[in-house]
């Protein structure tokens, strides 16, 4: 019965990507992060939220027709730093990976600093170091001041 | 001579090694019979310093075209924002792509942080960090440290009390991480509102340097080689009456200094306001206003290093 339930709710795809594992009510974030939400996309993106697993409840997203990149692999790290990305094609997994922390997180994440040169209209990338890994944290490289947990997602570009 | 110097820009004092640190001193020391017009260098003679003031400062400005004059070159620039080109909403990084373009150097103050690090990614001459915001202000953190060691022969071995406004300063907080490179011991004296950021505080804890936190001079001084004197600024605190009451204890003068050590050096960053009574300023033992002045043989010591790399 549980099996049926799990089928009905996350339904398999053919061809694209599934983000498993993502901390519960970070879905929509990681949607955010992908740029899957004002972006006109032809895929067709679902999001399940709150789901059981063995290691308790997670938010899951599928993007069908779409397998993501590397550096977009990164984005996902900083909001849910233990989320897996599957890429799905005729319907198997043929690429499993956990994402993993970059060294520097470029262009992703505006500084909460509202002084900082970054938040100016200045033609350059936001740029932080990655000092800490759980909780994620991040260094600005321009003004030095450091960021954590709600601020980084509440930042996200 | 300037081997143990590879920096392209000047940002942070973070990025210095002790020996680049060293290296400028040494050097800085070289120019002080030029300073007092013993000697004439035109080493940068048919040379252009930029010195880009978006924010006013008087010392900092005229000690960075001092130090470029007595060497031979010229300066150009503007010292309040509203005769720049930034007024008309052009941004920083063009500025500097321009300014570059016609100097040999940049000096840059600028109300934001990070202003100088967008700097030196846009510039293809030197960028020298002249405060930026609450960030850096790397030279004074130099002129400091050369302050220091020409009062006392080095700067290892000295117990350094830092006094004022330690939460905020961000004069006080480079310093500290520079003393941190050497052998020094520090007391931080602050109202318990304005302690030491945690961050500096670990830094220092990781590092193995010696330090206590106190609460007013008096308690310290006495043991001290340098006592450092910031501001407190009245906008730290909620009301006048706060603020009347933490400066009274931050407040030095020179009754005071007759429990101190003979070869006590008082330092401060200036501008002061009431922290120093003038009748410290005729003791041999204020130090500030010849600390002032080290800004041009230092800054002197910087550009030649930078124009040699």
């Amino acid at each position: 019965m549980e099996g049926k339930e799990k089928k009905i709710k996350i339904t398999p795809i053919e061809h694209g990507t599934v983000i498993d594992h993502i901390k519960k009510g970070q879905g929509m974030k990681v949607l955010r992060i992908l740029d899957l939400v004002d972006r006109e996309i032809d895929s067709i993106v679902s999001m399940a939220m709150n789901v059981n697993s063995s290691m308790g409840k997670k938010d899951i997203v599928k993007v069908e027709g779409k397998e993501l990149k590397n550096e977009e692999f990164d984005k996902i790290s900083l909001i849910s730093p233990n989320a897996t990305v599957n890429i799905i094609r005729d319907y198997e997994v043929i690429k499993k990976h956990r994402v993993g922390l970059p060294d520097f997180a470029k262009g992703i994440v505006r500084c909460k600093n509202s002084n900082c040169i970054t938040n100016q209209s200045e033609p350059v990338e936001t740029e932080f170091e990655v000092t800490g890994e759980d909780p994620v944290k991040l260094r600005c490289t321009y003004c030095d001041r450091e960021m954590t947990g709600e601020e980084i997602s509440e930042n996200v570009i | 001579m300037s081997s143990e110097f590879k920096k392209n820009h000047v940002v942070a004092i973070d990025d210095f090694t002790v020996d680049e640190i060293r290296t400028i001193l040494d050097l800085a020391e070289e120019m002080t019979p030029i300073v007092e017009g013993k000697k004439i260098n035109k080493d940068f003679e048919g040379k252009i310093l930029a010195t880009l003031f978006f924010e006013p400062s008087t010392r900092t400005r005229l000690s960075f075209e001092a130090a470029m004059k007595r060497m031979g070159g010229r300066c150009i620039g503007f010292a309040r924002p509203g005769t720049s080109s930034a007024k008309k909403g052009e941004s920083l990084a063009d500025t500097i792509r321009v300014a570059a373009g016609y100097a040999d150097m940049i000096v840059l103050r600028h109300p934001q942080e990070g202003a100088a690090q967008l700097a030196s990614k846009f510039s293809d001459v030197p960028v020298i960090n002249a405060g930026d915001g609450a960030g850096h202000h790397p030279t004074q953190t130099l002129l400091d440290l050369f302050t220091i060691r020409k009062e006392k022969g080095s700067i290892s071995d000295n117990h350094i009390g830092i006094a004022g406004d330690l939460k905020y300063g961000r004069t006080v907080h480079s310093l500290t991480k520079a003393l941190s490179m050497f052998e020094t011991e520090m007391t931080f004296i602050s109202p318990p509102s304005l302690r030491m950021p945690k961050e500096i505080i670990d830094m220092l804890k990781r590092k193995g340097v010696k330090f206590q936190e106190v609460k007013n001079i008096e308690e310290t001084l006495s043991n001290l080689d340098i006592l450092y004197m910031t501001r407190i600024q009245r906008e730290r605190f909620p009301s006048d009456e706060d603020y009347k009451k933490v400066a009274r204890s931050y407040h030095l003068e020179r009754e005071m200094l007759e429990n101190s050590k003979d070869d006590l050096k008082v330092m401060h960053p200036l501008p002061r306001v009431d922290e120093i009574k003038a009748d410290v300023d005729e003791t041999p033992k204020a130090r500030y206003f010849e600390q002032a002045a080290n800004g041009v043989p230092t800054r002197m010591a910087l550009l030649k290093l930078l124009q040699e790399v």
